[in-house]
């Protein structure tokens, strides 16, 4: 860990470099993290790994360079930033910059660093890995999965002003466990790593796989479903994705240019963004240092506005919401820390009414088909089974979805009453478990 | 550097390790994106450190640092680490084979040091493909985009193997998207994912002439918009080279990867329907089918001098007319099952473990031209470029959609196509190949977005193939 101090020396002494620039900006984004990966029912990979990189973006009148390194010296900075600046100097004009964003004033503090996860040692990840495994040895399963503790800190300044500062811990544990002809999933991420149960979530994935042994065939079509948060989560993150990007909005490629301010979705369906919310990985400023405003993605189940960065924003006449991703960025600002309002069905009450349906865990591989309609496809995994009267009976093979995500949403027949939160890279996604009266499964596996 | 890399292996040895091994990297990557006539990203990105791997009473460590300066400090976590994974140890410990003390270099061979061509030279190309799509009405985004990578990488091990490659990448591409008619669509040249890369310099580009394919691609992403829609049914299908070795890449080059089969990626990327069961029996595609891994030809995207164990890079059998026989592995699966290892053991970056990787997974050519192929095709499609893909945790149930398809009439390709989408079971699909066009048609392409691995490694691998044909396929699922 770098610590603020050093970081802001970095943002400072960048700047400095870098003050024969019209404009620039530096970030400056390091980590420190330990992984201890295990399969088989033995740790099988066991990593430490830290880095610090730095980024510079100048301008020259209207022409952009671009600079990183991981050499966070004096020398290392000095010679991106002469990088940068040699790169912006041939480059080209670009009529449409903007400028960097202005400091509008402090963006509020959250504290996302618990000391506990910064000191988590490679044998307490070890210690939890082995009562799995011992677990499952004793139920003649096998464990595989990973158990992650680690540190982010991301420093953002730039000569109009900004300047900003935030750390971050993170603990992810997951874990596969398997039987000759069954698996079962359970993960959880948390800021202080002693949220995480990790016996609970050994149990869940024992239960998952043990239940869904012997599973059966079942022919693709339209079932009613029941989708656990792993799921849902999976879905949202790509709504978000596919349909509230500012710049895809502005270029009319998503649903959203036909849809907004209409229906998409049944009344009881609220999605939004907000990097201000401590149950996510709550971060306060976007990647120019510009801070973040909450926004309704879907309110009552109409659709409502995309998001914006600061270009994004100016191109458009519109208020900058502070969703930037890091520069360059050609592919436009993204919600990045989103929340689906939970409803009020206990989540083991969602089968309940359903005659003949099934309940998915999660969702492996999925991608966009048709981008603008939402459409994806992706498999089922690792716990999925046949409800027959409002009862998990037993296993079913995988199956493929494709689907779309608005048609689902406006088939949403429960919402469950509690969330689960998920931590990724640069961001989160908090989430209850959803029942949809009619979901299109193309297709099946063999297993 | 030689120096600085063995003191680190002795001193893990020192430590408890029976066998360490330590990689230092530094690579430098120019990346340039010009989006609508504006230049939008010219970055020049460097990243250096080293990552040393430990096997302490039989139990793996790894740790690393972007300095040499933490060096102690960073060998005493790799083994405090190996100690730890020792609370859950593989019965009977990780079995590593001793390998040959090796020294030697590898450089990738290159016609144009892409590096030495200028920033102008390179935007002017670029802008000129910019500008030629976006002659063409409805092309509401051109974006164009050339990446260059250079790699030093050192490794040393503790059986006294020295081993210096530069490395050296060079890829481009065009895309575009087209809104009207109600609806959007898109067309990329000459690969999707923003580029086709390939071990080599500038040579590559130049090969690819964007701006000259920049015109015909725009009027065919217009031509989408007001196209028919993939009707569903069941039909034959020739893939082009790009679909085709994105095909090879999920359902072979996955499939075959022995971790996988081993379970040790089950919780992410999953496992294999390849079960070494199954090796020298399975059928898993028609006579024709002959898949092979090579880490050795030339201009290939997973093309090096050697891997991450300190391997010689190869040229092993995957399926052999139709039949599984072998698998791409390191030396410690290839030990679990008996065999040797076919150098595919890397890792992405300094701070990332070697895992097994793909290296170039290559289809033979066959014998038919690709105009006597369509020649031969009473009713199919001809399916370009993919857009979409996704594939089961075994690598069995599969579907893929393309930029673009043309119907096959009568031995002729007739009309565009528009979302376009096949599915299926890759044995069932592999087994139902029965035309393979020959080696004038063959060529090599770049994935280098292959994810795997938790922290996650981003790889760069190449596939060689030929058009090719397959009967009785679902198409139309979405």
């Amino acid at each position: 860990m770098l610590g603020q101090q050093q970081c802001e020396r970095i943002l400072k002494e960048v700047l400095e470099c870098a003050k024969t620039a019209d404009e620039a900006e530096v970030s400056i984004s390091t980590n420190e993290s330990g992984l201890t990966r295990f399969a088989e029912n033995y740790i099988h990979q066991n990593v430490v790994e830290r880095n610090a990189q730095a980024k510079v973006r100048v301008v020259l009148g209207k022409k952009l360079g671009f600079g990183s390194t991981n050499r966070v010296d004096a020398d290392g900075l000095r010679e991106m930033v002469e990088r940068a600046l040699q790169t912006a100097r041939l480059s080209e004009d670009n009529p449409d910059f903007a400028g960097l964003p202005e400091d509008r004033g402090p963006v509020p503090t959250i504290d996302v660093f618990r000391p506990s996860t910064e000191r988590f040692t490679p044998r307490r990840r070890a210690e939890a890995v082995s009562r799995l495994i011992e677990a499952c040895k004793a139920k003649g399963l096998r464990a595989s999965g990973a158990f992650e503790t680690g540190l982010r800190e991301y420093g953002i300044a730039n000569s109009k002003g900004i300047f900003r500062y935030q750390p971050a811990t993170v603990a992810d544990f997951n874990t596969v466990v398997m039987s000759d002809d069954s698996s079962g999933f359970a993960n959880a991420s948390a800021i202080d790593v002693y949220d995480l149960d990790v016996d609970a979530l050994a149990r869940e994935a024992i239960d998952k796989a043990e239940r869904s042994r012997h599973p059966i065939d079942l022919p693709s079509g339209e079932y009613p479903v029941v989708l656990e948060e792993y799921a849902v989560a999976n879905l949202v993150g790509f709504l978000a994705y596919l349909g509230f990007n500012g710049m895809a909005y502005r270029e009319g490629r998503t649903f959203l240019n036909e849809k907004r301010g209409q229906a998409v979705a049944v009344p009881g369906i609220s999605i939004w963004d907000d990097g201000l919310d401590p149950r996510g990985l709550a971060q306060p400023f976007d990647f120019e240092g510009v801070p973040k405003q909450r926004v309704d993605l879907v309110k009552g189940g109409m659709a409502c506005d995309p998001v914006f960065d600061h270009q994004t924003a100016r191109a458009a006449g519109v208020a900058n919401t502070g969703h930037a991703l890091p520069a360059p960025n050609s592919y436009g600002p993204i919600p990045l820390h989103l929340f689906m309002a939970p409803g009020s069905t206990p989540k083991a009450e969602l089968a309940n009414g359903i005659t003949r349906g099934i309940w998915v865990t999660r969702f492996h591989y999925v991608n966009p088909v048709q981008p603008r309609q939402t459409i994806l496809t992706g498999m089922t995994r690792d716990g999925t089974f046949l409800i027959e009267d409002g009862k998990l009976t037993r296993g079913i093979k995988n199956l493929r979805f494709t689907a779309s995500i608005l048609d689902a949403l406006q088939r949403v027949e429960a919402i469950g009453a509690s969330t689960r939160a998920f931590i990724s890279t640069y961001g989160s996604t908090v989430v209850p478990a959803l029942r949809i009266g009619s979901f299109s499964f193309s297709g099946a596996t063999t297993f | 550097m030689k120096e600085q890399l063995f003191k680190i292996v002795d001193a893990a040895r020192t430590q408890g390790a029976q066998y360490a091994d330590v990689r230092f990297l530094r690579e430098e990557n120019e990346i340039l994106t010009v989006k609508n006539g504006r230049v939008e990203g010219l970055s020049k990105i460097t990243d250096e450190g080293f990552g040393v791997r430990v096997l302490v009473d039989g139990a793996w460590g790894f740790s690393s640092s972007p300095t040499f300066a933490l060096w102690e400090r960073v060998v005493r976590e790799a083994v405090e680490v190996a100690r730890c994974s020792g609370l859950a140890r593989k019965a009977g410990g990780i079995r590593f084979p001793a390998g040959p003390a090796v020294t030697d270099q590898y450089r990738t061979p290159f016609l144009e040091d892409p590096f030495a061509i200028s920033l102008e030279q390179k935007l002017d190309l670029m802008l000129k493909a910019d500008a030629a799509m976006r002659e063409v009405p409805d092309i509401k985004v051109a974006r164009t985009s050339l990446g260059f990578l250079r790699i030093e990488k050192h490794f040393a091990s503790t059986e006294g193997s020295y081993i210096r490659q530069d490395l050296l990448e060079s890829g481009g591409g065009i895309e575009c998207t087209a809104v009207g008619a109600g609806d959007v669509q898109k067309r990329s040249y000459p690969n999707s994912f923003g580029r086709q890369q390939l071990t080599g310099g500038f040579e590559h580009i130049r090969a690819m002439d964007l701006p000259g394919n920049a015109r015909r691609i725009a009027e065919e992403c217009r031509a989408l918009l007001t196209a028919p829609t993939c009707p569903s049914g069941v039909t034959t299908i020739i893939l082009d080279p790009t679909q085709l070795a994105l095909q090879i890449h999920e359902s072979c080059g996955h499939a075959v990867e022995l971790d996988r089969a081993l379970g040790m990626e089950a919780s992410y990327a999953g496992t294999s329907f390849l079960t070494p069961d199954k090796a020298g029996s399975f059928r898993y595609g028609s006579e024709i089918v002959n898949l092979y891994q090579d880490g050795t030809v030339r201009n290939g995207l997973g093309t090096y001098g050697y891997d991450d164990d300190g391997v010689a890079a190869c040229r092993t059998d995957i399926v052999k007319n139709g039949i599984f026989v072998g698998y791409l592995s390191n030396r410690e699966t290839a030990a679990e099952i008996g065999h040797t290892s076919s150098a595919a053991n890397r890792a992405c970056s300094w701070n990332r473990i070697p895992i097994v990787r793909m290296t170039n997974v290559n289809l033979a050519p066959g014998t038919w031209s690709f105009e006597d192929l369509i020649a031969d095709t009473q009713d199919g499609l001809y399916l370009i470029t993919n857009k979409s893909w996704s594939i089961d945790d075994k690598r069995i149930n599969f579907q893929f959609g393309t930029e673009a398809a043309y119907e096959i009439k009568n031995g002729r390709l007739g009309r565009l196509i528009k979302n376009a989408t096949y599915t299926g079971l890759t044995p069932e699909f592999w087994a139902n190949c029965d035309a393979i066009c020959n080696e004038k048609h063959w060529g090599l392409w770049g994935t280098p977005n292959c994810g795997k691995g938790e922290p996650s490694q981003i790889a760069h691998v190449g596939h060689g193939c030929a058009p090719a044909r397959f009967r009785n396929v679902r198409v139309g699922v979405a």
